[in-house]
């Protein structure tokens, strides 16, 4: 089957993958809202949404069906153009990351052999770390194409505020690459796999912790969510927004907050593996089901936490964000390069 | 036509509308994104040739940081009609004489290189560009002008803080 020299399998292969993990994607933070109001209502000892469907199940549906029914508003001395590309960019930014996650091991479907994951390109973690960055794009053009004063300044309070954190992150990760030598995510995680060697949260606890407050304010999470602040900005840069644009921001957050778990499961906790069973032992079908589970469980504990801390921990201000993250973070962060450097220097000898 | 062929000339033609709409489009912003697009672009010639490394710091660098910067200083400046310098006739036409002039030369000089006549680029092939021979590289045969670089970015970073403490 080639058409223009192209092998159409592979194609159709790689194009039903992409599919299946960006509706799953989509699908699991939808049901992350209903996760949030429901912790948020046992935290705060109120029953949470209950109405729709058994336990509320259906929530979801019924907060999508309202944003899309809502008037859409388009203010008259904004650039529609750019209005309208804000709330895309930062969907497709949040949607990126995907592409280099491992989720699985292989499965076998109709004799053949499929990665389950939709590129193991060598550099996987600075794209990941590329895609971080991109992110901002989303927020500043939302924020200044809407011409409000208000839009504008939070999105700049964000973009600074990604900038700034993602210098630590990108030096927790530094650390991290030294142990693992390579920056092939589908290698990190078979690396923790093998037999006698720990996760690398083991060798890195300070790198991790890092990593998880950087992550927490590239999500612009509580206790870094100050481009949304409503008390200082009215409603952050996107006041000016309605009907599902609106809902993309909004969902383009949760979504942010899911990859960057699985992110965070996968070169810290072993991705899809299960700790004392040895996965070549199972046939690779059910090896890769189990995985693909595991690492769920692994994502809902960090989307959990993400949660806890967000309806137990009051803002930052602006001062203490910035101060926490350039004379705090960094300096821990090169301390942390500095010192797994000579331990593996000193290990060599 | 396969398909290296067929992302070369999609990527060519994104990369030289989105460089001619940087310089046609009257809103700074708008310039500033086509830029990123063109950057996206090259990133991926890079691809095509297997300078995986390369593409990916391309984007981090220049999509990711520098843009950004560029971006907030033009989003600060209240950019409207009236302070934009007035194009008369002359003006124009001298600039489509020295742009003109320009472009002939690095077109014969292109055409008159023996270094890259006859040879093609190695697409989708050698490893020159992934990162751990580029990494053995830096550190073996080009060391020292490593070196020298990083001690300028370091004394640029010293600049950058003296500029920000002076009150």
């Amino acid at each position: 089957m080639t058409l223009f020299a192209i092998d159409w399998l592979l194609f159709i292969e790689k194009l039903s993958l992409i599919i299946i993990i960006i509706f799953a994607s989509l699908g699991i933070a939808l049901y992350m809202t209903y996760g949030e109001r429901k912790i948020a209502a046992a935290l705060q000892d109120r029953p949470g949404p209950n109405r729709a469907g058994p336990f509320g199940l259906f929530q979801p549906f019924a907060d999508g069906l309202k944003l899309i029914m809502k008037e859409e508003i388009i203010p008259n001395h904004s650039n529609k153009a750019l209005f309208i590309l804000g709330p895309a960019l930062a969907m497709t930014a949040a949607l990126m990351t995907c592409a280099v996650v491992p989720w699985g091991d292989k499965v076998v479907l109709f004799g053949r052999t499929i990665a389950l994951q939709i590129a193991d390109i060598n550099v996987g973690i600075l794209y990941v770390f590329g895609v971080v960055s991109l992110g901002v794009y989303g927020i500043m053009i939302g924020g200044w194409a809407s011409n409000n004063k208000f839009s504008l300044l939070a999105a700049l309070r964000g973009a600074s505020q990604a900038i700034s954190y993602e210098l630590a992150m990108g030096l927790s990760l530094i650390a991290l690459l030294m142990l693992t030598g390579t920056l092939q995510l589908g290698e990190i995680v078979k690396q923790q796999q093998a037999p006698g060697h720990l996760w690398n949260i083991a060798y890195q606890p300070l790198g991790f912790l890092i990593f998880l407050v950087t992550a927490f304010a590239e999500c612009n999470r509580t206790p870094f969510d100050l481009p949304e602040a409503e008390n200082e900005l009215n409603m952050g840069f996107h006041q000016e927004y309605s009907s599902m644009k609106l809902g993309f921001y909004l969902f383009s957050e949760y979504i942010n907050m899911f990859i960057s778990s699985v992110i965070m499961a996968t070169l810290f906790f072993g991705g899809y593996d299960v700790p004392f069973l040895d996965e070549s032992t199972l046939t690779p079908n059910i090896a890769a089901i189990v995985g693909i589970v595991a690492l769920l469980i692994k994502v809902v504990c960090f989307i959990f936490f993400f949660m806890w801390v967000r309806w137990t921990i009051p803002r930052f201000r602006y001062d203490q964000l910035m101060n926490l993250g350039w004379k705090k973070l960094i300096p821990l962060a090169l301390a942390n390069m500095l010192i797994t450097g000579a331990v593996i220097l000193w290990l060599h000898k | 036509m396969n398909a290296i062929e067929i992302l070369f000339w999609l990527l060519s033609a994104l990369a030289i509308i989105s460089a001619m709409m940087v310089l046609l489009s009257k809103n700074p912003v708008h310039s500033v994104l086509w830029l990123i697009a063109v950057f996206f672009a090259i990133s991926g010639h890079y691809i095509l040739l297997n300078a995986q490394f390369l593409a990916i710091v391309n984007i981090i660098v220049y999509a990711g940081a520098i843009m950004v910067l560029f971006l907030f200083v033009i989003m600060l400046m209240n950019l409207n009609k009236e302070s934009e310098p007035k194009r008369n006739f002359w003006r124009i036409l001298i600039g489509i004489i020295s742009g003109g002039s320009l472009l002939m030369i690095l077109v014969s000089l292109i055409r008159q290189a023996t270094e890259i006549n006859n040879k093609n680029a190695l697409m989708e092939s050698g490893n020159i560009g992934l990162i751990k021979t580029l990494g053995k590289l830096l550190f073996s045969d080009y060391v020292v002008p490593f070196e020298i670089s990083s001690v300028l970015f370091l004394s640029a970073m010293v600049g950058a803080v003296v500029i920000g403490k002076k009150e």
